[in-house]
C-alpha cells in the first residue's frame, strides 16, 4: 500500500472527500433543525409541558390550574425531570400611542424560567425581569413594531380569568431577541404575580414547563410524570406542543433521504470511477502474479487488506478532518440574506444554517461511508478472481 | 534424457465462430531437461501463443501437454496456478517486475508464494544475484535500474522456484546489444551449468545464434526444428 503512494493517497482521498461531503450535509440538515427545536422548543414551549387536561385543545384562561408545590414535586419526582417552571399564558392586545398589535403574555418566575430558557441572555437591551417588577419585558420584533424602547409605557388589554376585564399599564424593563421569528414578533413577559393580579387569577397557572436531562425519548418520562399526576393534568411533549414544527421536521427529514441517497450515489460513483482508475492501472500486475504463480484467493486477499487498510484510514482521515470544519460553521452559522431571508422568517424560521456538533453524525457518516467503500471494493476483488493471465499483460 | 515438455497436436483457435484463425496449429513439441532452445518466426506466427499454452497461461483448443509427465490441459485454474508457480519460470519482454517492490523482495516474492523460510530465502537471493551479477543492486527499485539490469533480476525471479524450465518471451527484445550479450551468457552459463531448460521466443539473430535448438514457426505450424551445428560444437548436449 505505503510503496505506491501516490495509488493509496487518491484512493484515501476518494474516501476521505466523500465522508467530508456526508459529514457536512447532513450535520447542516441536523443543525438547521436543532437550530429550529433550539428556537421554540429549548427557549419557549421547553422539551415537556404539563397542563389541566383539555388546555391544549381549548387554550383559555379558564383551563388554568392552581399552582402548587405538591405538583411540582410529583413532576420532580421523574428522574429524568431536572426542573419546573410555571406560567401565565393568554393573549391580549398591546398598544401604545396609536399602535396596537395582538401578543402572547406570558406570566413568568424570572429566576426558575432563567434556569430553564435561559431567558437573560436574549436580553439585548435594558436588563432582566425580577419577581416584584411591575414592569414587562418585550420580544425584540414586537418593540420595534410598537415603535418602544426601554422605560417606554406599554398599554396591555385583555380577558382575565372567568370572563373579567383585564387591563394595565407597564413600564418596558427590557427587550429581548429570540431566534424563532414567530417568538420574537409578539411575546411579552411579566412577573408571574403581576400577569395573575393582570388576568385576576390569583395563584393561578396555564402550564409547568419541564426541563429534561436527556432530551431524545421523551415518551417514557412524559409517561411516568402523568402517571403521578393522574387524570386532572395533561403532560405534552415538544412534538405535541408545536405539531407544525415536528412535521416539518418529519417532512424535511424524509425529503433530506432522497437528497442524502443522491448524495451517496454521487459518493459511490466517485470512488468506484478512483477504484476503476486503479483497476486498469493494476490490471497487468495482475495478470503478472498470476502467471508466476499468485493465486486468485492471495490476490483477493490482497486486495481486500489494502480496501479495507485504505477505506478505514480515508474515513478516519475524512472524520478528524470535518470536525473543524463542523465546528466551526457551528459557531459561525450561514446567514441567508435579502428576499429568501424574508420568506423563511415569514414560515417562522430563522434565516441561518448553523451545523449540529452531535457526535453520532460523525459516527453514522463514517460508517456509511466505510461500508460504502467495502462494498465497491468487492469490485476489485471481483476482478482479480476474473483475471486472465494472457490478456491482463497485453500491452 | 527426462522429458520435460511434450506437447501432442495442440491448437488454440480464435474466431472459431466466424472466420477461424489458428494461432497455434497441430503442433508437436518434445523438449529433454537442459535444452536450450529458440523459437523463432514472423510476427503473428504463433510463437507467444505457444509459449503462453507450454507455461499454462492458456489452454490449447485442442490436444495435450504433458509437463514432466503431467497433463497441464486437464488442471484447473487453481491447480495450473500452483503447477506454474512450483514448475515453471517465466521471463517476459518488458521484464514484468513489479515496480514498488526492491529487485531482492522481487525474487523473494516468488519464494514467499512457495512458503519458503526466510533463511533460505537470504541464502538463494544472495546466489542469485551473484550469479546475474547484481549483488550491489539488492534494494534497488525497477525504476533504479537499467533495462538490462531489469531484465537479469526478471530471470532470478524465474529461477527462485527451482524450475523444471524457463520460458522466456523475447527476453533481449527491449535491450541494447551489450545488455542483451550479458543476459545471453548469464543465460547460457545458467543451462550449462545448473542444466536448466531454457525455451525462449524470439526475432534476435544474436539469441538465434546461441541456441542449441531452432524451432521455427510459420502461421501457427512448425515448418521446422532443427539443431543449431555451430553452437553444439561449441557447447555439447548435457
Amino acid at each position: 500500500m505505503w510503496r505506491n503512494r501516490n495509488r493509496t493517497i487518491i484512493t484515501m482521498a476518494s474516501i476521505f472527500f466523500a465522508v467530508i461531503l456526508s459529514v457536512a450535509t447532513s450535520s447542516l440538515r441536523q443543525g438547521v433543525f436543532e437550530n429550529l427545536i433550539k428556537n421554540v422548543v429549548s427557549f419557549y414551549t421547553g422539551y415537556m409541558q404539563v397542563h389541566k387536561q383539555g388546555y391544549q385543545e381549548e387554550q383559555i384562561l379558564d383551563n388554568s390550574f392552581e399552582e402548587s408545590v405538591e405538583t411540582e414535586h410529583k413532576i420532580l419526582q421523574e428522574k429524568n425531570v431536572s426542573g419546573v417552571t410555571p406560567r401565565l399564558e393568554s393573549f391580549v392586545l398591546a398598544s401604545t400611542e396609536n399602535i396596537t398589535k395582538g401578543c402572547l403574555l406570558v406570566g413568568i418566575n424570572p429566576e426558575k424560567e432563567n434556569e430553564i430558557t435561559v431567558l437573560k441572555d436574549k436580553i439585548i437591551q435594558g436588563e432582566y425581569l425580577k419577581s416584584d417588577d411591575n414592569a414587562v419585558l418585550l420580544s425584540m420584533g414586537l418593540a420595534e413594531k410598537l415603535k418602544l424602547k426601554v422605560n417606554d409605557t406599554l398599554v396591555l388589554i385583555g380577558q382575565g380569568y372567568h370572563g373579567s376585564i383585564a387591563a394595565g399599564k407597564y413600564r418596558v424593563i427590557g427587550i429581548a431577541r429570540f431566534g424563532s421569528p414567530e417568538l420574537n414578533d409578539k411575546v411579552i413577559f411579566m412577573p408571574l404575580t403581576l400577569a395573575q393580579e393582570f388576568f385576576s387569577a390569583s395563584g393561578m397557572i396555564t402550564s409547568y414547563i419541564l426541563s429534561l436531562h436527556h432530551t431524545k425519548n421523551l415518551e417514557p418520562t412524559a409517561t411516568t410524570v402523568a402517571a403521578e399526576l393522574g387524570n386532572n393534568f395533561e403532560v405534552l411533549t415538544w412534538g405535541d406542543l408545536v405539531p407544525d414544527i415536528k412535521q416539518h421536521i418529519e417532512t424535511d427529514t424524509n425529503n433530506a433521504k432522497y437528497v442524502q441517497g443522491v448524495l451517496y450515489m454521487l459518493i459511490c460513483f466517485g470512488i468506484f470511477g478512483t477504484s476503476l482508475m486503479m483497476m486498469v492501472e493494476r490490471k497487468f500486475e495482475m495478470g503478472m502474479l498470476v502467471a508466476i504463480g499468485m493465486t486468485k484467493i492471495k490476490l483477493m486477499i490482497l486486495f481486500a487488506i489494502e480496501s479495507i487498510f485504505t477505506v478505514l484510514a480515508g474515513c478516519l482521515l475524512g472524520i478528524i478532518a470535518s470536525i473543524p470544519l463542523v465546528y466551526y460553521f457551528n459557531r459561525h452559522p450561514i446567514k441567508i440574506g435579502g428576499d429568501t431571508a424574508e420568506t423563511y422568517q415569514r414560515f417562522g424560521f430563522e434565516p441561518i444554517f448553523p451545523t449540529s456538533v452531535d457526535a453520532s453524525n460523525f459516527i453514522r457518516q463514517g460508517v456509511i461511508v466505510v461500508i460504502i467503500g467495502l462494498i465497491l471494493s468487492l469490485y476489485p476483488m471481483y476482478k482479480a478472481m476474473r483475471v486472465n493471465p494472457v490478456s491482463a499483460m497485453k500491452k | 534424457m527426462k522429458t520435460v515438455i511434450d506437447a501432442h497436436n495442440i491448437s488454440k483457435v480464435y474466431n472459431r465462430k466466424t472466420i477461424p484463425v489458428y494461432a497455434v496449429n497441430n503442433v508437436h513439441l518434445h523438449l529433454e531437461r537442459g535444452e536450450f532452445t529458440a523459437l523463432v518466426g514472423p510476427s503473428g506466427s504463433g510463437k507467444t501463443t505457444l509459449l503462453n499454452l507450454i507455461g499454462g497461461l492458456d489452454k490449447p483448443d485442442e490436444g495435450n501437454i504433458f509437463i514432466n509427465g503431467v497433463d497441464i490441459t486437464n488442471l484447473s485454474s487453481n491447480e495450473l496456478i500452483n503447477f506454474r508457480l512450483r514448475n515453471i519460470g517465466f521471463v517476459f519482454q518488458s521484464f514484468n517486475l513489479i515496480p514498488v517492490l526492491t529487485a531482492k523482495e522481487n525474487v523473494e516474492f516468488i519464494m514467499q508464494l512457495q512458503k519458503m523460510n526466510k533463511r533460505d530465502r537470504g541464502e538463494r537471493v544472495d546466489k542469485l544475484f551473484k550469479e546475474i551479477g547484481l549483488e550491489d543492486k539488492l534494494n534497488e527499485r525497477p525504476s533504479k535500474l537499467s533495462g538490462g539490469q531489469q531484465q537479469r533480476v526478471a530471470v532470478a525471479r524465474a529461477l527462485a522456484s527451482k524450475p523444471q524450465f524457463v520460458l522466456a518471451d523475447e527476453p533481449t527484445a527491449n535491450l541494447d546489444s551489450i545488455a542483451a550479450s550479458n543476459l545471453l551468457d548469464i543465460m547460457v552459463r545458467l543451462n550449462k551449468e545448473e542444466n536448466i531448460t531454457f525455451l525462449f521466443s524470439t526475432h534476435d539473430q544474436r539469441v538465434i545464434d546461441r541456441a542449441r535448438r531452432v524451432i521455427t514457426l510459420v502461421d501457427g505450424k512448425i515448418i521446422s526444428d532443427s539443431a543449431n551445428v555451430a553452437t553444439n560444437t561449441m557447447h555439447p548436449t548435457n
